[in-house]
């Protein structure tokens, strides 16, 4: 067997950094740059102040805030069903996701999450995945539009324009859905639905297949993601990265594996994962996530309880009435559906004392509630761990090293929403 | 019919969290409370927060909690210790997760930092800080993170008024109470009347 030889092969990035160090006499004067709030590479209003020596970033420290609206303070101060419109504007990108993930959270204080209809959890499914496709789409749109590629930014957005056409078929809004409510959804899919959304998956994968056609084999998208912004397995493990950006270094957790929720150890999909972790890597998981969205999206469809227009009508919702609203028929005729719709518009459910973590598999990442009860209709405290937020914090740490020119690139492939990231 | 999670593997999950939570108060002792389940998750809670650092050494080192999920804060307001800070921790080997805890005391309002643990506890602790008033000792940059710099209040506390206070820092940036005619409507649940389930405005009392 030949010897094998130890190549000591640095990426761009870190020979950047070595040259940094050995010219370090050589060094003129630096530079500071301020980038943001208003840029259009950072997708909403993320401010970093980069220590520029030259092309080379030296220092970058991150400021985010500029959109904080103290989503934690308001929950305190109502009950958890006035919350759910709040959700929508976490993630703005991905409305559906949020309110899956904040449902299940309150539903596993309550002790609940067991009982869910299966209608409704196969309901859930489908909106969660057309909620990762959109904002895959979108991702991966401004990530091109980003490094100029405007072919595919135009293609992602007539595909996300047809999944809002969905979107408000079933909830009544484009983007403001607060489709889910506690213990169930907030209506029955509307008749023709799961059709569209079955002709619409055929209609996506012919155009994922065309953006693949326009990106993956590129040479200039090639040159401006591989080996730029590498992320390390044990770096992005520190950093409490998740999502595609953890996958993309070659994790496998995936919260749709790791702790199975709702109905997906029914599905069958796979986790694609990154081999080294850099801009491409990020770029190529997000690609075939979509992928498997859909396969997740033709299986629910095929499987879903009651068929597509529900005709053995299967319930949607918990049946309980101290936590779901009664029919308004059963309110006007029933003394105690009335009591319950009154308790519960008035007062809230209650949910017992205690705390919990529920941990949901956003498109961004790991979208997590932890909830603290203390009893009755509002919660004592409520803190939402938003992926975008944990993801940003790795900055610091990734973007000295490389050219001003990759910030676009790296900020594209980490794929962060800011409504998100302040709350 | 529709099995969420294999029974078995529920169970493998929970005992695992709980036998951790059982290694950490063995490496302890009396420093670590007896492991409470509820929902099927283990917290512990420890009696001296300034050993929070040691405790999750421990826990990544030896019991491979090599991923912090998030850390929260809770204000205990009109008890006594008053901030409770929440620490969880995930094994992405094992899959399993722990809650730990530690109570601070008004008067101190500090406790160490595990930013040398894993690095992403940099930035919830400068939440915390931001939005608390918690300060974490060994700390590498413990600035304001969400609110500006200068800003002088704590708004997650109890005390802070939904509305907002006034402030004024000339040439940067100011704030005015929000005006709450419109909402957000306030729920106080066990009241007598609506005027006290509904007030505008909530007070920590109430």
């Amino acid at each position: 067997m030949p010897e094998v030889q130890n190549i000591d092969f640095k990426d761009p990035a870190t020979q950047a950094a070595s040259a940094v160090e050995e010219l370090q006499d050589m060094q003129g004067e630096k530079m500071v740059l301020n980038m943001g709030p208003s840029h259009p590479a950072t997708h909403g209003v993320l401010r970093i102040v980069l220590e520029l020596d030259g092309e080379l970033i030296t220092k970058a420290v991150p400021d985010v805030g500029y959109l904080h609206r103290g989503d934690e303070k308001i929950a305190e101060n109502m009950t958890y069903t006035q919350f759910i419109p709040y959700t929508d504007r976490l993630d703005y990108l991905a409305p559906l996701a949020n309110n899956v993930a904040y449902a299940l959270a309150v539903e596993k204080a309550l002790g609940i999450e067991k009982d869910l209809p299966p209608r409704c959890q196969y309901i859930r499914v489908i909106c969660c995945e057309l909620a990762r496709i959109s904002s895959h789409l979108l991702g991966l749109g401004a990530f091109g539009l980003d490094l100029g590629a405007v072919t595919v930014f135009l293609l992602t957005f007539t595909e996300r324009e047809k999944i809002y056409n969905l979107c408000e078929s079933l909830t009544g809004a484009r983007f403001t859905t607060s489709y889910t409510r506690i213990g169930g959804v907030s209506r029955d899919t509307p008749p023709g639905w799961c059709d569209a959304v079955r002709t619409f998956l055929n209609e996506v994968v012919v155009n994922i297949a065309e953006m693949e056609t326009l990106l993956t084999r590129n040479r200039i998208w090639v040159d401006r993601t591989r080996d730029v912004g590498v992320i390390p397995r044990d770096v992005a493990i520190d950093y409490g990265l998740s999502g595609p950006n953890l996958r993309g270094s070659g994790v496998d957790y995936d919260l749709r594996k790791a702790q199975p929720y709702l109905c997906y150890p029914d599905l069958q999909f796979d986790v694609p994962l990154g081999a080294v972790g850099d801009c491409y890597d990020r770029y190529l998981v997000r690609m075939e996530e979509m992928r498997q969205s859909v396969r997740i999206l033709h299986q629910c469809l095929d499987k879903i309880p009651g068929g597509f227009d529900n005709q053995s009508k299967e319930p949607v919702n918990v049946a309980d009435g101290k936590i779901v609203l009664p029919s308004k028929e059963k309110v006007m005729s029933s003394m105690e559906e009335l009591i319950h719709q009154f308790i519960l518009v008035t007062q809230g459910m209650n949910v017992p004392p205690g705390e919990i973590y529920f941990g949901h598999e956003n498109p961004k990442g790991e979208l997590g509630f932890y909830i603290n009860s203390r009893g009755g209709g509002t919660p004592y405290r409520m803190k939402i761990r938003s992926p975008s937020f944990v993801n940003l914090s790795i900055l610091s740490h990734l973007l000295p090293g490389h050219m001003m020119s990759d910030v676009t690139a790296i900020l594209g492939s980490l794929d962060f929403v800011m409504g998100e990231c302040d709350r | 019919m529709f099995i969420r999670v294999h029974p078995w593997f529920q169970f493998f999950l929970i005992v695992t969290a709980l036998e951790f939570a059982q290694q950490i108060k063995t490496k302890f002792g009396d420093l670590i409370s007896e492991p409470a389940g509820f929902r099927g998750e283990i917290t512990i809670k420890l009696a001296n927060a300034e050993r929070i650092a040691d405790v999750c050494e421990f826990a990544r080192k030896e019991l491979s909690f090599d991923y912090l999920v998030d850390i929260s804060s809770l204000d205990n307001y009109g008890e006594d210790p008053r901030w409770t800070v929440v620490y969880h921790l995930r094994s992405l080997a094992n899959g399993c997760e722990l809650r730990v805890k530690a109570d601070v005391g008004e008067e101190k309002s500090e406790l160490p930092t595990v930013t040398g643990v894993w690095r992403t506890a940099d930035w919830h602790e400068r939440e915390i800080y931001d939005m608390m008033g918690i300060r974490f000792r060994g700390h590498p940059d413990l600035r304001r993170i969400l609110m500006w710099e200068g800003y002088p209040y704590f708004p997650l506390r109890k005390d802070f008024p939904l509305a907002g206070k006034p402030t004024q820092i000339p040439e940067v940036a100011f704030t005015q109470a929000a005006p709450l005619e419109g909402g957000p409507f306030v729920t106080a649940p066990g009241g007598k009347d609506a005027i006290e389930r509904e007030p505008r405005v909530r007070t920590p009392e109430s």
